[in-house]
């Protein structure tokens, strides 16, 4: 069965540099032969104590500096030190050229497993997925990191660590509220970035000052009308900040508008961890694979990578120890591998199913999932009965007021349904996150920012939100209260800072 | 084609700025787990590490997220005996569904955030705020040590001080300065030289002239020396004073059947962490223990702490071998001094007035530095009146009373708290 297209390569389990770059090769034409895309890789092998600094600072690989990265830093350090945790085996980073973290400490095989997982997988996934086309800007993100690095430790030097340390750990409190769901965001790149830089703070500052100035004739006459501002509720609370708040100086603007860049980069790699988890997984092991069956990799490789790839891709059911929740890697790739199975051996049921894509060509179909879909949207339309029962699903409903809790589907026929919108659900980013949004500003009064939280399912607003308000009521310079929509529209008061008025105006 | 680059070698700290950005953050907090470990602390292992615990909730991060309540649905892999409808009870522990990843992860809240400082940072965080007290004071007019630092080039100097290369670069630069304007000369006048003999008309005459002159310039241009005296550059080399980085540090303690091993174990607290203080600011730190009941006895570490005797109580027996042995062994002029003694307070009443005299006269104006604890949580008794004294009349004499454990951090803080106004 074996075909010999050249000589078998080493199987280490030592690596060196030109056996990794024979590796790469091969790796690099097989996955071009399934028409991978992706960026020019750039690989970097790395100590364990060089990951757990990519790690404290979210896995970039420049970073300005923050209190927060050193305590996540002494914390992924002690965990390893006591060996409650392994580290990853590679890092891979949304950037052109593609950076990728390689840990020196892995054997040949976890070598290539990893470039064939993340300088293939994951790279044509960040220059292919519609999420971070959109969001991202792959070869900017690196130049702007540089910047916001220097701009960073410039305001440091000028106002003083602690000044900026406050602005920062402020914009961090909001950091899940600085994206513009519906809106596109702009392209940056690093050159217009620093040009506009200084142009922007002159004309932020005219533009805030503007919002309140008071103009004699037009003022009079929108006093009576029901003037509000903002004109409609706006999800993106620092952007508001950024481009409202009346008291900030322009150099605070600016590491706001910072914070917001950043977060707004990670907004995509929040909503397709299991595709883009899975679609990794999916090629790593069809390229060694087909590297083996080429007869390149050896019995000792193979058998090494299988023994990796399904502890990688292992689920543990609900009632076993090592349960954590949905192994993101494990339903990625049997989704991405029914998709295959559903596109070259359908059966009645996908027929009835997913008729659109039984029977179809599964390299393409495979590249239109990975490209259009988010988890969301990916589990609604390719999961298919066979993973629901294969993973032996069931959904359970916990309603607060009950004392016990419901199953509300299986993995039966009348269950199929239900159980993948609920999945579906899961993943959906704004049922994950509270829905809060700037409701308005009293631009005539007390100058207050409102903020209102609208409920789902009643699920009431942790407590830390008070923590929360304080760091908005540093953004914003005056009172910042948060009510919650109790339907009908009723609105409850639920925090207020500065607290002090809080306790005037309720008694 | 990928693009491989190995960044083993890089620098490795590339969270150490955020890490100190970490503890500058929560110094207080740090430093009261610092000063709390001390206390409990094993007084062998100081020079290690310590961990130290924040309460998680004075350093949480926080953001809006869900709370507990509401109504959820929750999908989990596995199902092996549930059917729709099924009513089963809610798990304990109050996690909802089996602790499935939840936007909050407010479960955790209550553990401390415990993490390792080294062992550097530890001791900066121990004595912060510490300073050795009198150092300036005495440290210029106590000068003895010298080094020898290289301090550029002189134009004499011992033969094996010669700098070859340098002198070599002058001779060449004197040469070429002496040298030029003639060497130009007579190139000019060769070439003259070279016109008229090849000229058809004959010039007899000028050409027995030039070449005189040329003759003339070969032999000054050879006249200039390929080495002079005035190219010879010696390395040159200054003795500087340094301040001396030895200390020896002085334990004196009382070993009579008053004192017990609690006691001992105090001192010995107080003994080591005066040791890694001194570490901080010398080099060497030679440790001296003398102990005493009615005779004094130089011993090692091991006897000074654990070995048990039994006799009546003079002081003044140690304070003379301590005179003793600064004199033979650790001229004040060589060695910075320290002595720290301890005792239970108890002491042969006529002795007392002795110890003052010899400290007065003898050991205190050499020393810089003289710390007396008193464990007890009695009376003072006379040894104490008497050095009471003595601390009107020096300041590097002080004394302190340590009733418990726990004292001896603070008590330690106090002696050597940094005085801004005094100095």
């Amino acid at each position: 069965m074996k075909k010999s297209k050249g000589p078998m390569l080493s199987d280490g389990p030592d690596w060196t540099f030109n056996l990794l770059g024979e590796y790469e090769k091969q790796i690099d034409r097989v996955a071009k032969s399934y028409g991978l895309d992706t960026y020019q890789n750039q690989i970097e092998i790395i100590t364990a104590e060089q990951m757990m600094d990519a790690y404290a600072s979210v896995g970039m690989p420049i970073n300005y500096t923050h209190w927060s990265y050193g305590k996540k830093f002494i914390q992924s350090e002690q965990n390893y030190k006591r060996g409650q945790m392994g580290l990853a085996y590679e890092i891979v980073i949304n950037s052109d050229p593609c950076i990728a973290y390689l840990m020196e400490e892995n054997t040949i095989t976890m070598q290539a497993l990893v470039i064939a997982h993340a300088c293939y997988g994951h790279n044509s996934f960040f220059k292919n997925n519609y999420l971070f086309e959109t969001w991202t800007d792959a070869s900017s993100i690196v130049d702007y990191l540089v910047f916001a690095k220097k701009y960073v430790s410039e305001c440091e030097n000028k106002y003083g660590v602690s000044e900026v340390e406050h602005i920062l750990d402020s914009c961090h409190a909001l950091m899940n509220y600085g994206v513009d769901r519906y809106k596109r965001p702009q392209k940056i790149s690093l050159e217009k970035e620093r040009e506009r830089q200084k142009e922007r703070e002159s004309y932020l500052q005219s533009q805030v000052n503007d919002m309140w100035r008071t103009l004699p004739d037009k003022a009079k006459s929108e006093t009576d009308s029901e003037y509000r501002f903002p004109a409609e509720p706006q999800e993106n609370i620092l952007y508001f900040i950024e481009k409202n708040a009346p008291l900030l100086e322009p150099w605070q603007r600016e590491l706001v508008r910072i914070v917001r860049k950043i977060s707004q980069y990670f907004y995509p790699q929040k909503q397709t961890q299991v595709m883009n988890e899975g679609w990794a997984c999916f090629w790593h092991y069809h390229i060694l694979q087909h590297l083996y069956d080429e007869g390149r990799v050896s019995d000792r490789f193979i058998l090494e990578f299988l023994h990796s790839h399904t502890s990688v891709v292992a689920q543990p059911d609900y009632n076993s120890p090592y349960y954590s929740g949905i192994n993101p890697y494990a339903l990625g790739f049997n989704m991405f591998m029914d998709i295959k199975r559903i596109c070259t051996d359908p059966t009645d049921e996908d027929r009835e199913w997913l008729p659109d894509i039984a029977g179809s060509n599964w390299l393409e179909t495979a590249h239109f999932a990975m490209k259009n879909f988010k988890d969301e949207s990916f589990i609604s339309q390719f999961m298919s009965p066979k993973i629901i029962r294969d993973f032996k699903f069931f959904a359970v409903e916990d309603e607060d007021k009950d004392d016990r809790l419901t199953v509300t589907a299986i993995h039966n026929q009348q269950g199929y349904q239900a159980v993948r919108e609920k999945l579906s659900a899961q993943y959906n980013l704004s049922n994950l996150e509270p829905n809060i949004q700037v409701y308005s500003v009293d631009s005539k009064g007390d100058r207050s920012l409102t903020l209102r939280y609208t409920p789902q399912n009643n699920i009431p607003l942790d407590d830390s939100f008070n923590e929360v308000l304080k760091h908005l009521h540093r953004l914003w310079g005056f009172t910042v209260k948060l009510e919650s929509d109790s339907g009908k529209g009723a609105t409850k008061t639920l925090g207020q800072c500065p607290e002090v008025e809080e306790k005037q105006s309720s008694t | 084609m990928a693009h491989f680059i190995d960044r083993r070698q890089n620098a490795k700290g590339k969270s150490t700025v955020n890490r100190q950005r970490f503890i500058r953050r929560y110094k207080q907090q740090i430093k009261k787990a610092v000063s709390d470990a001390m206390s409990k602390r094993n007084v062998t292992d100081i020079d290690k590490g310590e961990s130290v615990g924040i309460p998680a909730q004075d350093i949480s991060e926080p953001s809006f997220h869900a709370g507990r309540g509401g109504k959820r649905e929750r999908v989990h892999p596995g199902n092996d005996q549930f059917s729709q409808g099924d009513r089963i009870p809610k798990p304990k522990g109050g996690n909802n569904g089996s602790g499935q990843g939840d936007a909050s992860d407010s479960g955790e809240g209550e553990d401390d955030f415990t993490f390792q400082i080294s062992k550097d940072e530890y001791l900066d965080l121990l004595f912060e705020d510490l300073a050795l007290p009198n150092l300036k004071k005495n440290q210029l007019d106590k000068l003895v040590q010298y080094k020898t630092y290289r301090a550029g080039y002189t134009s004499d100097g011992v033969a094996t001080n010669l700098d070859i290369v340098r002198s070599m670069k002058g001779s060449m630069a004197r040469r070429i300065a002496l040298n030029a304007g003639k060497k130009k000369k007579l190139k000019q006048l060769e070439n003259e030289l070279l016109t008229l003999k090849e000229d058809k008309l004959d010039h007899e005459l000028d050409i027995i002239r030039l070449e005189k002159d040329i003759e003339e310039l070969k032999r000054r241009i050879k006249a200039v020396p390929f080495l002079d005296t005035f190219d010879l550059k010696f390395r040159n080399f200054e003795k500087r004073p340094v301040p001396t980085s030895k200390a020896v540090m002085f334990c004196l303690m009382d070993v009579s059947g008053s004192m017990d091993q609690a006691t001992k174990d105090i001192a010995k607290r107080f003994y080591i962490l005066l040791y890694s203080f001194l570490s901080r600011s010398y080099k060497d730190v030679d440790v001296v223990y003398i102990r005493h009941h009615s005779v004094a006895k130089e011993v090692d570490e091991q006897e000074f702490f654990y070995s048990q005797e039994t006799g009546g109580t003079v002081v003044s027996s140690a304070l003379k071998l301590m005179q003793d042995i600064v004199q033979e062994r650790y001229p004040s002029d060589v060695w910075n001094i320290y002595a720290a003694q301890a005792s239970d307070g108890d002491n042969w009443a006529a002795d007392s007035p002795q110890c003052n005299h010899i400290l007065a006269q003898s050991i205190l104006p050499i020393i810089r530095y003289y710390a007396y604890i008193e464990i007890t949580d009695r009376q003072h008794q006379s040894l104490w009146h008497e050095y009471e004294k003595l601390t009107a009349i020096y300041d590097n004499f002080v004394l302190k009373q340590i009733e418990t454990p726990e004292d001896i951090y603070p008590i330690f803080c106090e002696l050597f708290k940094r005085q801004a106004e005094t100095s």
